[in-house]
């Protein structure tokens, strides 16, 4: 495309229907513990 | 639902519920935000009035092309599918646990939400045999989860240390029988760090937290001791050493994190002089307190702030990849290979699969619900969690909140901090618009500097 770039391949509609398996890290263990950012957080699904 | 933004030079689209994200020039970018959500199949007339002659009239029409053909791609206003999956939110296994080592602290932080330790109630170290009747407690609600999380957090948990070391000790004689992997992490103010325990923290922890809030001046004007003098002349050199030894260990996770405050603004100079003093990972975050006390961060420190966060990541941009370049967590972001879309319906997942254990052995939804009245859910000598509440905490997905509903952030912060929500709105669903505000802008941020480092 000429005027427009997309900078990734996210497809969070996918995510949805392969994820949920729950063996990620509880977003709030890894620093914040006053704030909530989950974008951050690693995706350990070995199924998808 | 799309957010587009400019920021940097950037022109930014956010498609919400793909989760892509477009940079676009100029014409594309006024003409999406002029056609609006979602995108009509034939460029209306009007559109011409407004764009030639400034543009040649086939320039606008291959710039609707452009956007008709995302759109189509399902990566531009693309359509929100996620409420059947909200509906669906029941409770999940516990897996991750807080556990209140040390409700007793040798630091007087001023802005302390844990009450300098005491959490609205006493001073009280917690005894081994809580821990383990907790380690159980995780385990038996844990069900088919393979991953614990274990965070031994106080108050300051150093001040309990041996206990710590007969926790992990006894929760990692049962991971083989039980099919499950612990991880653990501490977060500490340093005042207690010795050789021993930098060494036995780098061993066993996955993650440690190290608390420090930047400039010597700032750090000692609020973390103070008992006697009122500062920390950061103890706590630096300390931290480095637990840094530098952990370079060899099996965990490379830990993070320098700091709080900023009415008084510090210009908090991207602490991150840097964190960054400067060796730290690569650096976390250095907002205040969460009573509007009412005269370090609390309010509205009309925003614009302030929002200039900060700008500043720093500009000055993040101009540092990546080269030696200087560090993480700073609020601005991290995997656009790609993030967490799934569930994970993102209601985030921290507090009072769900996550639970803080007092030292008595009381059950709550977090550590920040610690001392508040009516949050109590179980205690872990009879095994007891209240299952109403936590139907209640599972509930909460940015679809259970009418004001994440909407928002174009719902699928980064996953409806904010619940603690939050209930202390400062008065409701887990309600969302605390300072947080919600600061959160918005370090995801622009975030994106922004994710364009610039391509």
């Amino acid at each position: 495309m000429k005027h427009i770039k997309t900078i990734n391949s996210a497809n969070l509609k996918e995510s949805a229907v392969k994820g949920g398996c729950g063996e990620c890290q509880a977003s709030c263990q890894s620093a914040c513990k006053t704030s909530c950012t989950v974008a951050n957080q690693k995706c350990e699904n070995k199924n998808k | 639902m799309i957010h587009q933004y400019r920021l940097n030079g950037y022109n930014i689209v956010l498609d919400v519920n793909s989760g892509a994200v477009h940079l676009m020039d100029n014409l594309s970018f006024d003409l999406l935000d002029m056609l609006g959500d979602p995108i009509p199949e034939s460029c209306p007339g009007e559109v011409f009035d407004r764009f030639t002659p400034a543009y040649a009239r086939e320039e606008v029409e291959d710039a609707f092309r452009e956007l008709l053909a995302l759109q189509k791609a399902d990566q531009l206003c693309s359509s929100d599918d996620y409420n059947q999956f909200a509906k669906l939110m029941t409770p999940s296994p516990v897996k991750a646990m807080c556990l209140h080592i040390a409700h007793d602290c040798n630091l007087r932080c001023k802005y302390c939400f844990a009450d300098t330790g005491e959490y609205m109630g006493h001073r009280e170290l917690m005894s081994l045999e809580v821990g383990k009747a907790a380690i159980d407690y995780l385990i038996k609600y844990s069900c088919g989860r393979h991953n614990l999380e274990v965070d031994f957090f106080g108050g300051e948990p150093l001040m309990n240390f041996e206990v710590v070391k007969e926790i992990v000790r006894y929760a990692r004689s049962l991971e083989q029988e039980h099919g499950k992997l612990f991880r653990f992490t501490i977060t500490t103010n340093g005042l207690l760090l010795d050789d021993d325990k930098i060494d036995f923290i780098n061993r066993e922890m996955s993650n440690v937290v190290l608390s420090i809030d930047g400039r010597r001046e700032v750090n000692d004007r609020v973390r103070v001791r008992v006697d009122g003098r500062g920390s950061y002349d103890s706590i630096l050199p300390k931290f480095q050493k637990l840094v530098e030894k952990r370079r060899n260990g099996p965990y490379d996770q830990y993070y320098a994190r700091g709080t900023f405050t009415k008084y510090n603004k210009d908090f991207a100079e602490d991150v840097l002089h964190l960054s400067d003093m060796g730290f690569d990972q650096v976390s250095v975050e907002p205040v969460v307190t009573d509007p009412a006390e005269p370090y609390a961060l309010t509205g009309e420190d925003l614009p302030e702030v929002f200039a900060e966060y700008e500043r720093l990541a500009k000055i993040m941009i101009e540092r990546h990849g080269t030696p200087k370049d560090f993480n700073f967590f609020h601005f991290m972001l995997d656009l790609d290979q993030g967490p799934c879309a569930i994970k993102r319906l209601r985030g921290c997942g507090c009072g769900n699969e996550y639970v803080a254990i007092t030292p008595s052995g009381d059950v709550y939804p977090c550590h920040q619900f610690v001392g508040h009245d009516g949050w109590k859910m179980g205690n872990v000598f009879d095994q007891s969690l209240d299952f109403d509440l936590k139907c209640k905490f599972a509930a909460a997905t940015v679809y259970g909140k009418p004001e994440c509903k909407n928002c174009w952030a719902k699928f980064y912060c996953s409806g904010g901090c619940n603690a939050n929500s209930m202390q400062y709105s008065g409701d887990i669903l309600k969302p605390y618009k300072l947080s919600c505000e600061l959160e918005k802008k370090r995801l622009e941020c975030a994106i922004m500097i994710k364009a610039a480092t391509l």
